[in-house]
Formats: structure tokens, C-alpha cells, sequence
């Protein structure tokens, strides 16, 4: 948890809103520390967490969240967290006949299915358990990243079908959040991207955008962060607020100020 | 991966929460537990792979990638558990020579290999391997036998220094000279046979495994690809790589190379049609290989004709895939060979991704305009502005072209002092540089009766010290 992206979201653990969905996006450069800020920000703040995580492997994220103070294990041994690790899955399923149904049993079939086991995966991970007292807050999905269902042979429709469901099961039904990473592929024409990509703005209440300097890499400052706040539910009475901050990431911690006012150059 | 503990307790106190939750004990990017060992000291044990090294910022697992300049680019070497990209080149005359260099390095260091090709015999590859350049104290000890298990009595008991007791102690497989990382090769030379044949290597050849009848599960990607995805995993296991296979106990790396990936030779149409049937095929391959490769001890090169690719999306895809991709960029045939800038150089290499690996930062070399050359004996690589910068010293003052040679220096191209510092110098130099042309108002003269000449390339030629303007300028 990054106390100075905190401060720019105007958010706390302890008082974040619920029911929202948040879009990370990244252009020419590399977002996933926007991952790790919020899985570590919602463990924190005592939800329940379900981690579809199909890029990287489980000790990469459990490392890099020692670094910003939470431990992957321990949430994993209490419960707090439930973990999908989307490559050793993907190794299990295709060199093993698998007997149950797999969330991601897609990779074994030749056609582009849809994404329905995963959907009942996130479902029976999230869904709240009847012991009585309340013991997490709130839920929370996690999925890292997007684009790689669609390199996977998903179609762009499948997959916003997927976080439709999921939005209408964990946003409005157990009035969780919900964060998603995709990638924006700039000038490379993926169609399919684009369309996911779109899509997901509309229908997102705040969207973070991890894109490159225009004026190519530096090594002062890493990229430059866009924050945009939306109301999709209500017609726009208001305007969408939108800031621009440029960003150094440091070992364990991601430093923010406005364009142009970093310190290498003051 | 291992990660070499420099502090006995830090490592026990993560490595046992570690341990319990993983079921096997070799696992990459995982930190190693301590392990009940019968010695006096309580820190945990680590045994060290030849060929590899720690990196500084993580202590990551790295294997070298037989091109010690590339090491240098990546930030230390490749980690073990990732896969390196090669965008090959247009005619396909540099990529192989990285390529043979990746599996050279890991004949000298003992390591496994496993080279797949659809165009090559994988024992003709071996052959063609350059050799290596060992200085004649290497190579003696070399000759000797390799695979010496003796391991250093070192239960000597320190009495002043007691506190160092407790660390680690590093146990080494084989002689100190073979497990050097990253060693210079003679691409004129072959590598002595005795050193092909005492290593341990298996081969792909999909003309050869595609006629077999075993039965493929139909998972959508072409047979080829399936063939070699179930080549490696079986490797990976029965040599116990991944560390699930009880009877083996594998202390090595297995580096795997694939040629040529996604040329039609594999079964591929992604360079023949823009929307082929297949266009998911080599990203599942990919995805599948990640997999792998993360839970074994294991490093891979792929070389790909990304030039071929007709859609430009799927390459976006296969970089995000990958973690380290390379670009090289030869100058055959383009208007580059008969540029003088690089009159020196073969071609351009670009490190177009470094991965995050356990990590929010990666080792992001600042520079880079690099070339690289194939001389008679060495591939070298070297960053082009140092022969822009000897044509062009007249449009650096010397001062700032000193500070640019300067190892790290904070002026360097990329930083933010330099592009300011151009910026103004320029902006000056163009405002003094126009009062060479005639205006309506003369030049001005001050007082003192020497004219403030103007900024332009004769300024600083023949090196005396003149007023430069900008920065450096006196304020009158």
C-alpha cells in the first residue's frame, strides 16, 4: 500500500467505498505496482480477498507485499486470501486429465468457450460464510491481468461477460470491489483489446492509467499516472475529475508529484 | 529460486513460513528454508549451482547468457525460471549466434540443455558451438575431471570473529574455474568435441518427432507445439528439474533453446496469414512454457521472426509473455551500411523489456543506442553515441562531452539534467547562432572592446577557451 497514492485516491483502509469497480490500465510501461498496492491496501483493510493472478507466480507477489507489510501466506493460511495461480494451473491441466471441473479448463478445449468456471470459482470463493459474527469486511476480486485471457483464445465478448457476472455477483450483490489490470497495446491494432478495453472504461467507477513519458524513458521518472473518477450509474451532472500525476517507483515505495515538479529536477 | 541468505535469521524466519506452504522444495523464486544439517552451525546451508550467481538487488537465481556485454544490459545475467525473447534479425545471421552463445555457456558450465528446431538438426547446432576462450589455467583444470564432489572440510571453528559462524557457508559442485559466470567465446572456433560429448544435452527435431503416432490431447495449439511442450515436461520431470520427481534430486539448470518459434516451419500460419485459424497457438505455447518455467530450475531463449508476423497484435501479446525481450536490428540492405555513423557496427541491438521480477523496480540500463559487432573473434557490444559523439564534438562543448564519457554519471543521455541542459544550450545557441545573419541592427558591442562572438560549430574547434553561451555564459 502506497501511503501517497492513498492520499491522491483520498482513501484509507478503514474507509473505502464499496461497490466499486476499478480499472488499471497500463500504456508503454509496466502497471503492476498498481496490483500490488491494492492487494496489499485490502488486506489490510481486513477483506476478503480473491486473487485471480494469471501473469505472475504466487512467491512474486508474496515477496513484493512483504516489502509493502503483509504476508501472502499468512492471509492464505487464515482464510483472508484465496489465490488462483493461473500458471501452475495452466501446467496442471494441460499435461494431467483432470477429473472436476477446473476454473480454468478452458486451455484444454479448441474452441473459445466462455469463462463460466472461473465465474463459479470467484463465486463460491467470495460468497459469505455463515458463522455467525462477521469476520472480513467486505470482498474483494483481484484479476491480473486481463489481456492474457484474451491471448489465451478467449474473445474480447467473453470476457466482459465474465466481469459483467462477476461485477452484478460481488459489486452489487455482496457489495464488494472489484480491480482489474488490462493492457492498453497503444498502436499495435488489437482489436480485441480495444474493445475490452473500452467496454471495461464504461462501466468502471475509477480508472488509473500507468503510461510511459511521451518524451521516452527517464530515469527520474518513471511514468506518469492518470486518475479518472466516473459516476457510470448516474447521468453526468457533474464533470469527470481527472488528475495527472507523474510517479518514481523506489524500492518499496512509489513517490508522486505533479508533472514537471520532480526532484531531480528541483 | 535460491536466494542466497546473507543473514542466517532473516532467512529462517521467512523461509519456514514459506516452506510449510509449498509442497516441494525446489520451487523458483522462492527463498530457501533452513534444513536440519548435521553441523554445528545453526544457519541454513546453501549450495551454489556452477554457472550461476545471486543477483545484487534480489538475490534472484541468474544464469549468464554467454555474452557477458548482454549480462551487463540485463541487469546481471538472465534469472533462472524466465524466458529470454530474440526478435531475430532480417536475414537471420545474428540471432543464431546469440542463440549458440546461450548454449555454449551452459556446455562450459556444466549445465543440461535442450535445444528444439524445426530446421536443424539439434546434434548439428552442438557442433557448431563456438569455443571458449579459457586462459591456459582454466584449461588445465578443466581437463581434469569436472564433476569433483569433494566438498571443503570448513567446520574450523573461528574465534574471533565468531559472530561470521553463524552465516552460511557456500558449498561449490565442480572446480572454481568452470563455475565462472559468463565467459568469452572465439566465434572462428569450434568447440573441442571431448567438451560437446561430456555434456548433457537433448534434442528436439520436430521433422522427426511429428511422424511418431503418440497420442496428442487436443488442446488447440498446433501439434508441433504440443509435441514440444510434452518434449519439455517430460524432461523437466524425469531429470526431477522441478523437484516433484522423489528418486531425483537435480542441483543443475536445464537451458532450453528454441529457434526459430513461430516460422511456418513449426506448423504456424501467424507469418503467412494475418487472421489465421491458429493465431492463438504460439501465445497458449508461450503461457503454457511461463508455466514451466517457473516451477523448475530452468532458463529458456527463444529466437522468433518477429518481422514475419503479420499482425502486429500477437507480437504485442508474445512480449507480454515473455520477460526479457532483445531486438536485433542488422543493417544489411538497409541505408544504415553505408552511413558512417556506424560504419564500425553490424547492426543494432534494442533490450526492449526487462522483467519485475520479486520486485517494484527492474535494473533499466540507461543507455540506449546500443550496436554491436562481430569481429573476427568477439560479439561486443557498445553504446553508438560514443562514435556520434567523437564526429560531433563540435556541437558539445568539452566540458559536457567529458561529463557524458563519465561511468554513471548523472549527465548521461536519458537523465533529466541532460535533456534541460540541451535544451537551453540549444535555445541559446540558436538565438546567438541568428545573429550571424544580418538583421536590421548590428551586432552589439560592449564597452570593453571585445565582441561576444557567436555560438556556432567553430566555436570550441580549436580548442581554446572561448565565451560559450548558455549556462556557461558570464553574465555581463
Amino acid at each position: 500500500m502506497f501511503v501517497e497514492l492513498n492520499n491522491l485516491l483520498n482513501t484509507t483502509p478503514d474507509t473505502a467505498e464499496q461497490g466499486k469497480l476499478t480499472l488499471l490500465c497500463d500504456a508503454k510501461t509496466d502497471g503492476s505496482f498498481l496490483v500490488h498496492h491494492f492487494l496489499s491496501f485490502y488486506l489490510k483493510a481486513n477483506c476478503k480477498v480473491c486473487f485471480v493472478a494469471l501473469i505472475q507466480s504466487f512467491s512474486h507477489y508474496s515477496i513484493v507485499g512483504q516489502k509493502l507489510g503483509v504476508s501472502l501466506t499468512m492471509a492464505r493460511e487464515r482464510g483472508q486470501l484465496v489465490f488462483l495461480e493461473g500458471l501452475k494451473s495452466a501446467v496442471d491441466i494441460v499435461f494431467q486429465a483432470q477429473k472436476e471441473p477446473h476454473p480454468l479448463q478452458f486451455l484444454r478445449e479448441a474452441n473459445a468457450g466462455n469463462l463460466k468456471p472461473l465465474f463459479e470459482f470467484v463465486r463460491e470463493a467470495l460468497k459469505p460464510v455463515d458463522s455467525g459474527e462477521a469476520q472480513w469486511t467486505y470482498p474483494v476480486l483481484l484479476v491480473d491481468d486481463l489481456s492474457v485471457l484474451l491471448s489465451l483464445g478467449m474473445g474480447a465478448v467473453a470476457v466482459l461477460d465474465f466481469i459483467h457476472y462477476c461485477r452484478a455477483t460481488v459489486c452489487w450483490e455482496l457489495k464488494g470491489n472489484m480491480v482489474v489490470l488490462v493492457h492498453d497495446s497503444g498502436d499495435a491494432e488489437d482489436e480485441e483489446n480495444d474493445i475490452l478495453l473500452n467496454g471495461l472504461s464504461h462501466q468502471s467507477h475509477l480508472i488509473l492509467r500507468a503510461e510511459g513519458l511521451a518524451t521516452g524513458f527517464c530515469r527520474d521518472v518513471h511514468g506518469q499516472l492518470r486518475i479518472l473518477w466516473r459516476r457510470p450509474s448516474q447521468p453526468t451532472v457533474h464533470r469527470d475529475q481527472s488528475f495527472t500525476y507523474q510517479y518514481k517507483i523506489q524500492d518499496k515505495s512509489v513517490s508522486f508529484f505533479a508533472k514537471g515538479m520532480s526532484p531531480a529536477v528541483l | 529460486m535460491a536466494a542466497v541468505a546473507t543473514c542466517g535469521s532473516v532467512a529462517a524466519s521467512t523461509g519456514s513460513a514459506v516452506a510449510t506452504a509449498s509442497k516441494s522444495n525446489v520451487t523458483s523464486f522462492q527463498r530457501r528454508g533452513p534444513r536440519a544439517s548435521g553441523t554445528n552451525d545453526s544457519g541454513p546451508r546453501l549450495v551454489s549451482i556452477a554457472g550461476t550467481r545471486p543477483s545484487v538487488r534480489n538475490g534472484q537465481l541468474l544464469v549468464s547468457t554467454g555474452l557477458p556485454a548482454l549480462d551487463q544490459l540485463l541487469g546481471g545475467g538472465l534469472a533462472v525460471g524466465t524466458v529470454l525473447l530474440i526478435e531475430e534479425d532480417k536475414y537471420n545471421i545474428y540471432s543464431p549466434l546469440l542463440f549458440k552463445y546461450f548454449l555454449a555457456e551452459g556446455t562450459v558450465s556444466g549445465h543440461t540443455l535442450l535445444v528444439a528446431s524445426a530446421k536443424e538438426d539439434p546434434a548439428n547446432i552442438l557442433q557448431e558451438l563456438p569455443a571458449p576462450l579459457l586462459d591456459d589455467k582454466c584449461k588445465k583444470e578443466f581437463d581434469e575431471d569436472v564433476y569433483d564432489h569433494k566438498t571443503p572440510e570448513s567446520n574450523i571453528k573461528m574465534r574471533i570473529a565468531w559472530r561470521y559462524q553463524l552465516l552460511p557457508k557456500m558449498e561449490q559442485i565442480g572446480p572454481v574455474s568452470s563455475s565462472r559466470f559468463g565467459h568469452y567465446y572465439d566465434a572462428s572456433k569450434r568447440m573441442p568435441q571431448e567438451l560437446i560429448e561430456a555434456s548433457n544435452w537433448h534434442g528436439f527435431f520436430l521433422p522427426e518427432k511429428i511422424s511418431s503416432t503418440v497420442k496428442v490431447e487436443p488442446c488447440s495449439l498446433t501439434p508441433g507445439y504440443t509435441k514440444l511442450l510434452q518434449f519439455i515436461q517430460n524432461i523437466i520431470y524425469e531429470e526431477g528439474f522441478d523437484g516433484s520427481n522423489p528418486q531425483k534430486k537435480q542441483r543443475n539448470i536445464l537451458r532450453i533453446g528454441i529457434q526459430n518459434l513461430g516460422s511456418p516451419l513449426w506448423g504456424d500460419d501467424i507469418c503467412c496469414a494475418e487472421n489465421g485459424g491458429n493465431s492463438h497457438s504460439l501465445t497458449k505455447f508461450l503461457y503454457v512454457l511461463r508455466g514451466l518455467l517457473r516451477t523448475s530450475l530452468s532458463a529458456c531463449i527463444i529466437t522468433m521472426p518477429t518481422h514475419l508476423i503479420q499482425n502486429k497484435a500477437i507480437i504485442a501479446r508474445v512480449t507480454t509473455l515473455s520477460d526479457i525481450v532483445v531486438g536485433l536490428e542488422s543493417f544489411i540492405g538497409s541505408e544504415r551500411e553505408t552511413n558512417p555513423l556506424y560504419k564500425d557496427y553490424h547492426g543494432l541491438i534494442h533490450i526492449r523489456q526487462i522483467p519485475r521480477l520479486n520486485n517494484l523496480i527492474c535494473d533499466e540500463s540507461d543507455v540506449k543506442d546500443l550496436a554491436f559487432k562481430l569481429k573476427r573473434k568477439l560479439f561486443t557490444i557498445e553504446w553508438v553515441q560514443d562514435n556520434y559523439l567523437r564526429q560531433e564534438r563540435n556541437i558539445y562543448p568539452p566540458g559536457f562531452s567529458y561529463l557524458l564519457k563519465q561511468k554513471d554519471s548523472a549527465w548521461g543521455e536519458g537523465s533529466l539534467q541532460h535533456s534541460t541542459f540541451l535544451m537551453s544550450f540549444l535555445a541559446k545557441a540558436t538565438a546567438f547562432a541568428s545573429r550571424l545573419v544580418r538583421h536590421s541592427e548590428p551586432l552589439k558591442q560592449n564597452g570593453s572592446g571585445r565582441i561576444r562572438q557567436a555560438a556556432g560549430p567553430r566555436l570550441w574547434h580549436d580548442g581554446r577557451r572561448q565565451e560559450a553561451p548558455g549556462l556557461l555564459g558570464i553574465p555581463p
